[in-house]
């Protein structure tokens, strides 16, 4: 299991591609962005991105799933306090494919806090075309590896 | 929807609230966010959270529901008066978002946005939610292209 410790400044992780359909878009646009661009083809054209394309958060959101499966799933992960900044560089239409790439900025661990340490993240997802969609500066928190040692987990 | 001219700082807007079941906390965690204290009550129960919570993104993706039902309510309500409706493009993002503390089941968020001072040709707003207790458990700022009142694509003054 990965703790606090395991992640190294200027480690770069890659995961995916995952693959984002018509179906998935209007999913979550119908639920969480019910926008017309991103719920209808034929009210999607003539908009100011010509044509159905997935809500950002949408894209957020299967950033998150990529990096829950290629390493919360198996770390000692206590959430995020918060993101500095996310940029939509493209958008993400039906068909599209995307890919991953994690880049660690810095480790550190807070005075106040024994148990735990702050990873800050650069993130870029790139669609099959190698063109950037997503970028994303963020903030995690993991256990550190005696304190989830002592908690009974095995790290 | 106003137009970019007619955004003024400090407008604020309540759009709605929103109380998390676990059912739909799990839902959403399955499909986006498979973290054991999203997913299972006695994981969580283990967790330094203590008790089962929404991923941040799910609070994020409801405020964002809200705050897009409370822009279309607001532009019936214009076309419905026989008045101009902005167009609103795409995002190009946000920045400065925190969860200062988690949303846990059964909790009642409310939600607001309050405009913050626009960017060229953007408007800007800080999307914030609050549970009953007072306390703030998201916040971020938010930024959308908004048409101009002048030279709209039809070269007509609105």
């Amino acid at each position: 299991m990965r703790a606090f410790e395991d992640f190294k400044v200027g480690d770069i992780m890659e995961f995916g591609p995952l693959a984002i359909t018509a179906a998935d878009i209007k999913s979550f646009a119908a639920r969480f962005d019910p926008q017309p661009m991103h719920l209808d083809e034929a009210a999607s054209r003539n908009t100011v991105v010509d044509g159905l394309f997935a809500s950002g958060l949408h894209i957020v959101c299967l950033h998150m799933r990529l990096f829950a499966d290629g390493v919360l799933h198996d770390s000692t992960s206590m959430g995020s306090p918060g993101v500095q900044e996310v940029r939509y560089l493209a958008p993400v239409r039906a068909g599209d494919s995307l890919t991953l790439r994690v880049e660690i900025i810095s480790a550190r661990p807070p005075k106040s806090r024994h148990e735990m340490g702050l990873v800050n993240f650069l993130s870029h997802m790139v669609n099959a075309g190698n063109k950037p969609v997503l970028e994303m500066a963020a903030t995690l928190m993991f256990g550190r590896r005696a304190a989830a040692a002592a908690n009974g987990v095995a790290v | 929807m106003t137009y970019f001219e007619d955004l003024r700082v400090g407008m604020r807007t309540e759009v709605g609230s929103h109380t998390f079941r676990a059912d739909e906390i799990k839902a959403f965690a399955r499909e986006f966010d498979p973290q054991s204290f999203h997913l299972d009550e006695e994981a969580a129960a283990r967790s330094h959270f203590g008790a089962l919570c929404a991923s941040g993104w799910h609070t994020a993706a409801v405020c964002l529901r809200h705050i897009v039902l409370a822009r279309q309510r607001q532009e019936a309500e214009l076309r419905r008066r026989g008045e101009a409706v902005a167009r609103t493009g795409p995002s190009p993002g946000l920045r400065d978002l925190v969860w200062p503390r988690p949303v846990y089941v059964g909790d009642t968020i409310a939600l607001r946005a309050v405009a913050s001072r626009p960017d060229v040709g953007l408007r800007v707003a800080r999307h914030s939610g609050i549970n009953q207790r007072g306390e703030l458990v998201y916040s971020v700022l938010s930024s959308t292209f908004i048409e101009r009142r002048v030279r709209n694509p039809d070269g007509v003054q609105a």
